[in-house]
């Protein structure tokens, strides 16, 4: 097992756990000096701080300084999860929250924030004993992030992909590891760089506000859907950084995003969609599905990130209130959304059913890079009528503002389009949070279903039926995905019987970056999927198959058929 | 009083203050964690948790005088008590604390001057009780005695 490298100071190896360099970071002097005791006991190697900006600061200065830091939730400087957050994605270390308040939705927004673990107190002994755990089982997680990137990069590379999805099984959560061995098996695209994945353990990088500002910029720069460590390597232009260091982020740049899949709650059903008239609204927002929507993050309001924005997301993604969805998901997003900057809100009541304490603080690191959102304004959606007439929701409608492109709706004459398109186009009505949430969904439904698609009119029942199993048969955790299949559902309400304008048109037309400036890559691919889900085996378990289940052996129909477009198959080409 | 006596009393005496509910597994917990390094651990963290929990109350008092009482930072405060109460065991505090919150969150102004009665009455007993075992302890010790008895 590979421990020893990359940073740890050397004494240490041989007696791990002891010498575990921990910072404890309480406002209470009380629990401070117990804490301190109890974890000297533990022969770890400890710092207190009392103030979580000194916290910061400690661990800044000394990158690699500390193993794992053990945080109060509640602190007058700053909020522990932002704390957790800020920890999480500069420096990429276990974090344990602690409190006196083991209420669920406080556990479980620490959870969601990439806490590995979440002590009530008091603390015992034995429960200090054992935060080793953590520190080791991230180290292994590190080292297979490397191992299965190489595969993922190669798969990356090849855009047309569709072969490499052949295997229903293919997004096996079980073992994520070896469903990765499985693709990198099927992949027959060599092209992969061969670098020796057992050396590429990375001396830890501390991703400060500046670094990781420069690499979403290259991701975005170079377009989510082509995205590639070595390509943000070379746009990044930072010489000691490694091809290793950015793959490593940028999986945990995606597990983020897949995080705010999890913390989202919605629960719509999809029933299906009435499909009417769509009034045509001029729109320059482009349907091509290929172009990464960007998030490119603005500069962080004080150099620091805003860890609400995970908040907010998550709360904006929670659609539970809508009543009644029957069709774009996203219509019923009126809940002011604000400035990502704002404080954590505890209203969220995300319904993570599988997150895990496990689970690797990468998907912090997106949190923070949402912070740049800083509309303060609710997305709306152009085609706020459509919900209402066509989808019966209950939802006021959204509207994009802010100089954001308005999708086209090209009404009757649009052209449905596939799945994959739909969702894509989608996603940028939606709302900040959602369309992120979305989006990082989307790429995912795509994926799903390219390989699937027949390109031909039974894509449609396919793709609705693969949205209503979906919706059915996904939990809370799987709602992106939900999102991502009601957005494609919305689209082909769009996209209205016809021929008319081809897909073409709108797709030059759909501008990605519907917020202001900050765009989210989409086009995660599946790839994406699996990055997300690496450590949320859970959510790939059960989403994949049901994606596959779904199209290839159920066919409920969600609307009637009379309501069918025609796809543009030229889209997909 | 001879050491026999004394290191009677101060079992008997610390028996009671669990069973009445003053202390509880924490502060065993603290009294287990002192060792030749700290051998004065016990006392130098119930010596804080004094500090912190009077700073805490006189907060408390301020923030319930004011006009327009900030409920949100009474609970911050109370939280903290609260916390820090379970630091040591003093589990009377900790319960009044419960109970405090929940007047907050109903912003009863009644309620939450009851309870930072309730808790004043509460952490002065334990501050006794506190101080009394420590001074027992140190008559056992100056008498010749160690512990653990």
């Amino acid at each position: 097992m590979v421990l020893a490298e990359s940073g740890f100071s050397s004494p240490r190896n041989d007696a791990f756990p002891a010498g575990l360099r921990v910072l404890v970071v309480d406002d209470d002097p009380t629990w401070l000096k117990i804490l301190e005791k109890m974890l000297k006991k533990c022969s770890y190697e400890v710092t207190t701080c009392c103030l979580a900006r000194e916290a910061l600061n400690l661990l800044r200065e000394r990158k690699d300084g500390y193993d794992i830091v053990i945080s109060d939730v509640n602190m007058p400087d700053m909020d522990g999860f932002k704390l957790l957050e800020h920890v999480g994605l500069e420096m990429d270390l276990p974090v344990i929250m602690m409190s006196v308040d083991g209420e669920t939705s406080r556990v479980m927004k620490g959870v969601q924030h990439g806490a590995c673990d979440y002590l009530l107190k008091p603390i015992r002994m034995k429960e200090l004993r054992n935060i080793w755990q953590h520190v080791f089982r991230k180290k292994i997680h590190e080292v297979r992030d490397i191992e299965s990137l190489e595969g993922f990069e190669s798969i990356q590379m090849t855009r047309s992909g569709y072969d490499l999805f052949d295997d229903g099984h293919f997004l096996s959560g079980d073992d994520t590891t070896s469903g990765r061995k499985r693709k990198d098996a099927d992949n027959k695209h060599d092209d992969r760089e061969l670098s020796d994945p057992s050396s590429t353990k990375k001396a830890r990088v501390v991703w400060t506000v500046d670094l990781h500002q420069k690499f979403v910029k290259a991701v975005n720069q170079i377009g989510f859907d082509k995205v590639g460590p070595k390509k943000i390597l070379d746009l990044m232009n930072v010489p000691w950084l490694t091809r290793e260091n950015i793959a490593s982020h940028l999986q945990k740049y995606r597990l983020y995003l897949s995080r705010l899949q999890k913390e989202s709650d919605i629960k719509n059903s999809f029933i299906g969609m009435k499909h009417s008239d769509l009034p045509s609204k001029d729109s320059t927002a482009s349907f091509g599905p290929h172009k990464a929507m960007n998030m490119i993050p603005d500069d962080v309001p004080n150099g620091t990130y805003s860890f609400s924005a995970s908040n907010s997301l998550a709360q904006n993604v929670d659609l539970k209130g809508q009543g009644d969805l029957k069709g774009i998901t996203s219509a019923p997003v009126a809940e002011p959304k604000g400035a990502l900057s704002i404080d954590i809100h505890d209203s969220h009541e995300a319904k993570s059913t599988q997150m895990s304490f496990d689970h690797s603080l990468g998907s912090v690191d997106s949190a923070v890079s949402f912070a740049s959102f800083n509309s303060t304004t609710p997305l709306q959606y152009p085609w706020t009528e459509i919900p209402e007439i066509q989808f019966k929701q209950e939802c006021e409608p959204l509207h994009l503002e802010n100089g954001f492109s308005q999708l086209p709706l090209p009404g009757p004459s649009m052209i449905e389009n596939e799945a994959n398109r739909s969702r894509i186009e989608v996603k940028p009505l939606l709302e900040e949070s959602r369309s992120n949430f979305v989006e990082h969904l989307g790429p995912v439904g795509a994926e799903d279903l390219f390989p699937i698609q027949s390109k031909s009119q039974s894509l449609n029942n396919q793709v609705f039926d693969l949205i209503s199993a979906t919706k059915s048969s996904m939990k809370t955790q799987d709602v992106g995905l939900n999102y991502l299949a009601d957005s494609e559902f919305a689209l082909r309400n769009l996209n209205a019987s016809g021929v008319g304008v081809p897909l073409a048109t709108l797709s030059e037309d759909l501008q990605i970056c519907w917020l202001q400036g900050d765009c989210y890559p989409m086009n995660y691919g599946l790839q994406d999927l699996e990055c997300s889900t690496y450590d949320n085996p859970a959510l790939m378990a059960e989403t994949p198959f049901h994606l596959y289940d779904v199209l290839r052996f159920d066919h409920e129909h969600l609307f009637d058929p009379t309501e069918y477009y025609a796809i543009d198959q030229g889209l997909f080409a | 009083m001879d050491l026999v006596q004394l290191q009677r009393q101060f079992v008997d005496y610390k028996t009671s203050l669990y069973h009445e509910g003053f202390l509880d597994e924490q502060f065993t917990q603290l009294q287990e964690l002192q060792d030749e390094n700290n051998p004065d651990f016990v006392v130098e963290v119930v010596s804080l948790f004094f500090e912190d929990s009077e700073r805490l109350l006189n907060e408390l008092a301020r923030a319930l005088e004011q006009q327009n009482i900030d409920y949100k930072r009474i609970d911050a405060h109370v939280h903290q008590l609260k916390g820090s109460s379970s630091s040591i065991g003093a589990q009377r505090v900790q319960k009044v604390c419960i109970a405090f919150r929940n007047y907050c969150e109903e912003r009863n102004v009644e309620g939450c001057l009851k309870c930072l009665q309730q808790v004043r009455h509460e952490y002065s007993l334990v501050k006794t009780k506190l101080e009394s075992l420590f001074q027992l302890e140190q008559q056992i010790l100056t008498a010749g005695g160690s512990f653990p008895m």
